[in-house]
């Protein structure tokens, strides 16, 4: 086991580098003067330019200012963004709670209804009751998310005026963040109702960020319980006169669990695309948003630290549940 | 093969009987048995070849210049509602455009877009998944990283940075989307083609004296085929909806192209005012998508059994 975590741990390290390449060379690509990119400013005398060029370090042989870079990188610095002139990193950290907390519950609500499709779509295979749960799975699989967001907003927030339409709180409370998860925070403030109207400013977002995940769960649920429940074990435990509900609940579902419980976890880069989207509609203030109003307001050096430091961290949950995975089973621990 | 087109057209005159019965059915006979099993399959067929039929002879559907502003008709409610017009079925967008011929259009767009990514994907797929499977060594582990690195960035950032690059257009959302779902053709491709290397075919082939070239893309390439055929139909949809994200955002198809993403982009501000503008572009995104991907499933039943999802 620790051999095959050294290994993987070995792997990512190229992985992280070439990340770290790969927006050093990005941002270098981006058209215009380097100097204007990275400041934001225009029409810069030559003088200031020069200042700025050395202050940069854009004089620098690209070698050393890659090695520059990299140096920057390890000891936190990411870049400042041009608008805010906050340090990327402080900004990604405001703003990452956000994001997470959005994405906790969308996976709650994708594993709450996508591991119960999944299986009562396996315990009725090839009935009506299969088919449509398996339809409503493909269509949870090619909906265009940006769009069930609007169509969602359009009946629950505009047409029965349930919920909320953006944000995450409504503007009535104000309190002090503390963790940055919005729901633990309004709980903290003690606030009457600030708990029930974070929750509520939570739902559209999380089952429109959820969907394709709940898909992807259902399916993956379906085909992993049909692969047990033709186990001899299985069978054996329907033998023993077991009731059905212990064969399905302990004996199937729990050796099903292990491929469900990756896909869970190999679903961070679906949710950090979905939210990107999500955010947009809701105007969800997250990392999402953020990444899209960075280029909408040229801020490059903000888009350059947030996608490396996004990357970084998918790169580090996929580790995560391939260690996972591997704790459970050998035949993965011991593969080369 | 050299033949001699006036041999082939006067062999049916000689009576030549070409096929004797007892022989095995034609594959293509073979797959289309399967594949008609699956009703669903054959439906989205029906639908996908009616979108293409659509796209491509937009003229003739459209009722009206998709680009044409009625000024007097601003955001006209489709026909079966109250103040609406059979001139525009499905109502009119904020300046007045018919968003009928529109989305009419605006399939050219989604439906090049999905099959130019995965037509440029597939050949380059094919190539590098190929050669590094047969090449291995230093230039296989090169391209396995370069797949690896790409796939550790989340689809549409990756999408955003590219495009944020080389600037929003309709052929930069291609080469965009290309980039980002290179990774999974080549390293299908490779892992079928590693698998088949070493059967011994591939090795009789060899040894008659084929070249390495002949033997790569025309010994074992079309033995690959099968699962690399389901994954391009999969992928159209795929490069669909991520285009239409991409123009959702602002960085894909720019105004007034009616492209379906785009569509929404500008229509998201009238949702409280006009449900229509907004509910019937992704409701075609939607329809494109699932067609695709029920005969992408068809498709991966009928070809390849060993897939099939039971």
């Amino acid at each position: 086991m620790l051999a095959h975590f050294v290994r993987r741990l070995l792997l990512t390290i190229p992985t992280i580098f070439a990340l770290m390449f790969l927006t050093f060379v990005a941002i270098r690509l981006v058209p215009g003067d380097p100097v204007e990119v990275r400041t934001g400013e225009r029409g810069i005398s030559p003088e200031r330019l020069e200042e700025f060029r050395q202050q940069l370090g854009l004089d620098q042989p690209i070698v050393v200012q890659f090695f520059d870079y990299v140096r920057d990188l390890f000891s936190g610095d990411f870049g400042t963004s041009i608008i805010s002139h906050r340090p990327v990193i402080e900004e990604f950290a405001t703003l990452f709670p956000a994001t997470l907390e959005l994405s906790f519950f969308a996976m709650v609500f994708a594993v709450l209804f996508g591991v119960p499709m999944g299986v009562i779509a396996a315990l009725k295979r090839g009935s009506v009751v299969d088919h449509s749960l398996m339809g409503v799975a493909l269509f949870g699989y090619s909906m265009p998310i940006f769009w069930w967001g609007l169509l969602l907003v359009l009946f629950f927030s505009v047409t029965l005026d349930l919920t909320p339409v953006s944000g995450r709180i409504d503007l009535l409370y104000f309190f002090e963040p503390v963790t940055g998860f919005m729901v633990i925070d309004a709980w903290l403030s003690g606030e009457e109702g600030a708990v029930s109207s974070a929750l509520s400013h939570l739902v559209l977002p999380a089952v429109v960020l959820g969907t394709i995940p709940l898909a992807a769960i259902a399916r993956m649920t379906r085909s992993a319980m049909l692969e047990v429940l033709g186990e001899d074990y299985v069978r054996t435990a329907r033998a023993k006169g077991l009731s059905p509900f212990r064969v399905v609940g302990l004996h199937a579902l729990r050796n099903a669990l292990i491929p469900v419980v990756t896909t869970i976890g190999l679903q961070g880069g679906t949710l950090l695309a979905g939210a990107v989207l999500t955010e947009t509609i809701f105007a969800w203030p997250g990392i999402g948003k953020w990444l899209i109003e960075s280029i909408a307001r040229r801020d490059y050096p903000a888009l350059q630290g947030g996608v490396l430091l996004v990357s970084t961290l998918l790169v580090f949950v996929n580790l995560g549940v391939d260690l996972l995975n591997a704790a459970v089973n050998p035949r993965i621990r011991h593969a080369r | 093969m050299p033949a001699d087109p006036a041999v082939v057209s006067a062999a049916p005159e000689t009576g030549i009987v070409l096929a004797p019965s007892g022989t095995p059915p034609h594959p293509l006979r073979a797959f289309w048995k399967h594949f008609a099993e699956n009703r669903g399959a054959v439906a989205s067929l029906g639908v996908v070849v009616a979108l293409i039929v659509v796209a491509v002879l937009a003229p003739v559907f459209a009722p009206h210049d998709p680009y044409e502003q009625f000024r007097q008709f601003v955001l006209t409610p489709p026909a079966w509602v109250e103040g609406g017009s059979w001139d525009f079925v499905l109502g009119t967008d904020e300046v007045g455009r018919d968003i009928l011929s529109r989305l009419i259009y605006g399939a050219r767009y989604s439906l090049f877009i999905g099959f130019s990514v995965v037509a440029v994907s597939l050949v380059l797929g094919i190539v590098l998944g190929v050669t590094a499977a047969f090449f291995g060594g230093f230039y296989e582990i090169m391209v396995e990283r370069l797949m690896d690195l790409i796939m550790s960035v989340p689809s549409l950032v990756l999408c955003i940075v590219i495009v944020a690059i080389i600037g929003p257009s309709l052929t930069n959302t291609i080469i965009a989307v290309t980039i980002v779902y290179l990774p999974r053709y080549v390293r299908l491709i490779r892992a079928t083609a590693k698998a088949e290397k070493i059967k011994p075919y591939v090795t009789a082939a060899r040894v008659i004296g084929a070249s390495r070239f002949r033997v790569m893309f025309v010994t074992v390439l079309p033995n690959c085929l099968a699962p690399i055929l389901v994954q391009a139909a999969l992928g159209v949809s795929d490069a669909i909806l991520e285009a239409a994200a991409l123009g959702f955002l602002g960085l894909g198809a720019q105004p007034p192209t009616p492209e379906w993403g785009s569509m929404l982009a500008s229509a998201r501000e009238f949702i409280l005012r006009a449900w229509w503008v907004v509910t019937f572009p992704g409701l075609a995104i939607l329809i494109t998508v699932l067609a695709i991907n029920l005969l992408g499933d068809g498709l991966r039943d009928a070809l390849d059994p060993k897939l099939k999802r039971s």
